[in-house]
C-alpha cells in the first residue's frame, strides 16, 4: 500500500511540470473492493444472475408458460427439464430464469426510489436542522415505527394486487429508514469545520451541499441502501406470496414459491429451489453491502 | 470616518474609514446557548453564557491576541465574529459598516474576514483535493474556475507548497503542518483583510509551529493583512501580538498593548495567567499554582466581579459590584474594582504592585 502511494505521489521524471494527481476517494474504494475475495464472488453471482434474467427470453431451454397435466412435479434431473417441473407441468429452469427478471426488479428499483427520496429528505434535514428537521424527522418516525413487513402488507393491500402497487409500497417502507441514515449522517458533516469553512467563504447553502456534503454522506447512504436490496427482494417476494405482488402465471421467485408449496412433501427439493435463489441472491448482496463498507470506511 | 486619511504608498482600494478606524469594532456581544429544560419543563430556563457582553476594536494592520482558559468564550467569539453563528445581541461594525446590514451584506463581509481552524484536518474536505478545496472560495465569488485555479496554484506556493507536488494530493496525503498551510492558503484566496486564527498553531509540533507562525508574519507583511490571534499559549501570543486582549467567563478583563498586559497587568487575572507560563529558566519555576480549581460555571456565573471566587485579593465588594472597564494608562485597560475610583475597593497594603511580579516573570 505505502509503495503504491510514494509512486503514484511522487511526480513523474519525464514529466516534472504536471501536477500529481492523487488517486481519488472512489478509486480508492474501488481498488480495495476489487481485493476483497467475498465481495467479489458476491459481485460475480449477482452479475451472473442479473446476465441470466436479462438475456431468459433467448437463453431458456424451453416455454415458461407452456403447462402439461401429465408432466407434474418432474424431480431434477429428468431429461428435457433439467431442474424438473412445477406443479402445472411447467420447465423449472425456464420459470427460474425469467422470474428472476421481476424478483431482482423488485429487490433494486425499490432501494433506488427509496435512495432518491430518502437520501433528499434525510440531507434536507440534516443541512437545514432545527424545525425543518424536526418537521421532517417526526414524520419519518410515524412510518418508522411500523414494522416493515406490515407496512408492506397494509399498503400493497390497500393499494391493491400488482407490480406498480407493491413498488410504491416497498418504497414507502424504504424511505425512513434511508432518511435515517442519511438525517444522521448529515448532521455530523453538517458540524465539521470544512463545512464551517465553506460557509464562511460565503457559499449558498445549495452549493456547500453539492460540493460539500453530498460526496461525504453518499458513500455511507449507498452502502445501507445496498444492505436492503435483499431485504427489498425478500419483503416482495413475500408479497407476491400472498398474492399482494405479481400475479400468476407471471413467474416470480415468491410466488413460484407459494405455488409450489403443496409440493413441499412430495417434491421438496423442487419446492425449495425459488427459495434457494432467494436466499443467494440476498446474501450476496448483502455481501456486497458489507465489503463496500469495509472498503470505505479504511482509515485514509 | 472622522479622519483625514493621508494617502500612502499602497492604500487598500477597499479601506473605507483611513487607518485610524478600526478594521472591526465590536459592541456588546453577546451569545447564550440555551439549555434544555427538564424533561417535564419545570424549573428556570438556563443558558451558557459562552460570551456575555463583549466588546472590543481590531485596528488596522495590528494582530490582537486574544488569550483566556479553555471555555472562556474565545472560539465563541472567532465564531461570532466569522457570523458562523449569530449572536444574541450587539453589534459588528467592519471598517465602518455595520456587518448584515444593507451597507455591508454578509456575503461581501465574508470576502473580507476570514478564518484558519485549529484542526488541520477536519476543517479540509476529505473528497476534495488541496487545489479544490483552496479554489472553492473564489469561485464561489465569481471568479472562472480556471482563474480561481491558478490563484490556488499561486497561493500554494507561496505558502511554501509546491504546487505541482501538492495541487492535486488529498488532505490525509498531507502532514498536520502542510495541511494547516492549505488552510491559511485556503482563507487568503478571497484575499480577505482580516483573518481570524482559531489556534491556528495549536495543534502544531514546536518546530513546526515556529515555521508556521512566521510563514503568518510574512503574509501579514506581503498581504497588509489584521490577525485576530487566537491562543492559549501566552509565549505565542507574546510573540505575535502587537495588542493583547484577556478573556474570562465571556468577558473582556483586561486589554492592553502586549508589553503594558506582559509587564504591568493590571488585572488579578491577567497576573495569575502570566505566573502560569512555564520558564525556560529552572530558577524561576513556580511550585504553587497560581490559580486553583476550574473556573466557575458558565451558566450560573459568580455575582460582582466574575474572577472574585478564585482572585487572592477579593474583597466584600466584589462579589456585589460589577466592575466597569477602567482605563488604567493609554490605550491599556481592565476590569478591575481596584482600578475603579469609588468602587468601595479598599486596596490592601499588600496589594501586589501587580507590574512588579510580572516582571518577574516576564523575563522569559
Amino acid at each position: 500500500m505505502s509503495a503504491t502511494i510514494t509512486s503514484t505521489t511522487r511526480p513523474a521524471p519525464s514529466a516534472p511540470l504536471q501536477a500529481v494527481r492523487s488517486r481519488s476517494h472512489g478509486a480508492n474504494v474501488l481498488r480495495r473492493l476489487l481485493r476483497n475475495p467475498v465481495a467479489m464472488t458476491a459481485a460475480t453471482i449477482i452479475l451472473l444472475l442479473i446476465l441470466v434474467a436479462i438475456f431468459a427470453p433467448w437463453i431458456m431451454p424451453a416455454d415458461p408458460f407452456a403447462t402439461s397435466m401429465f408432466k407434474r412435479l418432474r424431480p431434477v434431473g429428468t431429461p428435457g427439464y433439467p431442474l424438473g417441473t412445477d406443479e402445472l407441468g411447467r420447465d423449472l429452469l425456464s420459470r427460474l430464469m425469467l422470474g428472476g427478471r421481476l424478483s431482482l426488479f423488485m429487490g433494486i428499483a425499490p432501494v433506488i426510489m427509496a435512495f432518491v427520496i430518502g437520501s433528499a429528505l434525510g440531507i434536507l434535514a440534516g443541512y437545514a436542522g432545527g424545525k425543518v428537521n424536526t418537521v421532517i424527522m417526526r414524520c419519518i418516525d410515524v412510518l418508522y415505527a411500523f414494522p416493515s413487513v406490515l407496512l408492506a402488507i397494509a399498503l400493497s393491500g390497500a393499494l391493491g394486487a400488482g407490480i406498480t402497487n407493491a413498488l410504491i409500497s416497498l418504497t414507502v417502507v424504504f424511505v425512513p429508514q434511508i432518511a435515517r441514515i442519511a438525517e444522521s449522517v448529515t448532521t455530523q458533516v453538517r458540524r465539521s469545520d470544512y463545512v464551517d469553512a465553506a460557509r464562511a467563504s460565503g457559499a449558498p447553502a445549495l452549493t456547500i451541499v453539492r460540493r460539500h456534503v453530498f460526496g461525504n454522506v453518499i458513500g455511507p447512504i449507498f452502502v445501507y441502501a445496498t444492505s436492503l436490496i435483499s431485504v427489498s427482494m425478500i419483503l416482495a417476494s413475500g408479497l407476491s406470496f400472498l398474492g399482494l405482488g405479481v400475479k400468476p402465471p407471471q413467474p416470480e421467485w415468491g410466488l413460484m414459491l407459494n405455488t409450489l408449496r403443496t409440493a413441499i412433501y412430495s417434491q421438496p427439493l423442487i419446492a425449495a429451489l425459488p427459495g434457494v435463489l432467494i436466499f443467494v441472491t440476498s446474501v450476496s448482496f448483502n455481501m456486497l453491502a458489507d465489503g463496500l463498507r469495509t472498503a470505505m470506511e479504511v482509515k485514509q | 470616518m472622522n479622519d483625514m486619511t493621508t494617502p500612502t504608498t499602497a492604500v487598500d482600494p477597499r479601506d473605507v474609514g483611513g487607518p485610524r478606524q478600526p478594521l472591526m469594532r465590536v459592541q456588546a456581544l453577546k451569545k447564550h446557548f440555551p439549555l434544555k429544560r427538564s424533561s417535564l419543563g419545570f424549573g428556570p430556563k438556563s443558558a451558557v453564557r459562552a460570551v456575555d457582553g463583549v466588546s472590543f476594536e481590531i485596528r488596522k494592520g495590528e494582530t490582537l491576541g486574544v488569550v483566556g482558559e479553555s471555555g472562556c468564550g474565545k472560539s465563541t467569539t472567532a465564531r461570532l465574529l466569522m457570523q458562523l453563528i449569530v449572536q444574541d445581541s450587539g453589534e459588528l461594525v467592519f471598517d465602518g459598516a455595520t456587518v448584515g446590514a444593507r451597507e455591508l451584506p454578509l456575503r461581501d463581509f465574508r470576502r473580507q474576514t476570514q478564518m484558519v481552524f485549529q484542526d488541520s484536518y477536519s476543517s479540509l474536505n476529505p473528497r476534495m483535493t488541496i487545489e479544490d478545496s483552496v479554489a472553492f472560495g473564489p469561485t464561489v465569488h465569481g471568479v472562472s474556475s480556471r482563474d480561481a485555479l491558478n490563484r490556488a496554484h499561486d497561493l500554494l506556493a507561496r505558502v511554501g507548497l509546491e504546487p505541482a507536488r501538492f495541487a492535486g494530493r488529498y488532505p490525509h496525503e498531507l502532514s498536520g503542518g502542510q495541511r494547516q498551510r492549505v488552510n491559511i492558503a485556503r482563507a487568503l484566496a478571497l484575499e480577505p483583510r482580516l483573518v481570524i486564527l482559531d489556534e491556528a498553531v495549536s495543534a502544531l509540533d514546536k518546530s513546526v509551529e515556529a515555521q508556521v507562525l512566521n510563514l503568518l508574519e510574512d503574509l501579514k507583511r506581503d498581504f497588509g493583512l489584521t490577525y485576530l490571534f487566537i491562543s492559549h499559549d501566552l509565549h505565542v501570543v507574546r510573540y505575535m501580538s502587537d495588542r493583547v486582549l484577556v478573556m474570562y467567563l465571556g468577558q473582556v478583563v483586561e486589554v492592553g498593548t502586549a508589553t503594558q498586559v506582559f509587564d504591568a497587568p493590571r488585572h488579578p487575572y491577567t497576573r495569575a495567567l502570566l505566573r502560569s507560563m512555564p520558564s525556560g529558566d529552572p530558577m524561576q519555576r513556580t511550585t504553587e499554582a497560581p490559580l486553583s480549581g476550574d473556573p466557575p460555571n458558565p451558566i450560573d456565573p459568580p455575582s460582582g466581579c466574575r474572577f472574585h471566587t478564585r482572585c487572592a485579593f477579593a474583597q466584600a465588594v466584589c462579589s456585589q459590584t460589577q466592575p466597569d472597564f477602567i482605563e488604567t494608562a493609554a490605550g491599556h485597560g481592565a476590569a478591575c474594582l481596584r482600578w475603579q475610583p469609588g468602587s468601595g475597593y479598599m486596596p490592601p497594603p499588600d496589594f501586589p504592585d501587580l507590574a512588579e511580579t510580572a516582571a518577574e516573570v516576564a523575563h522569559v
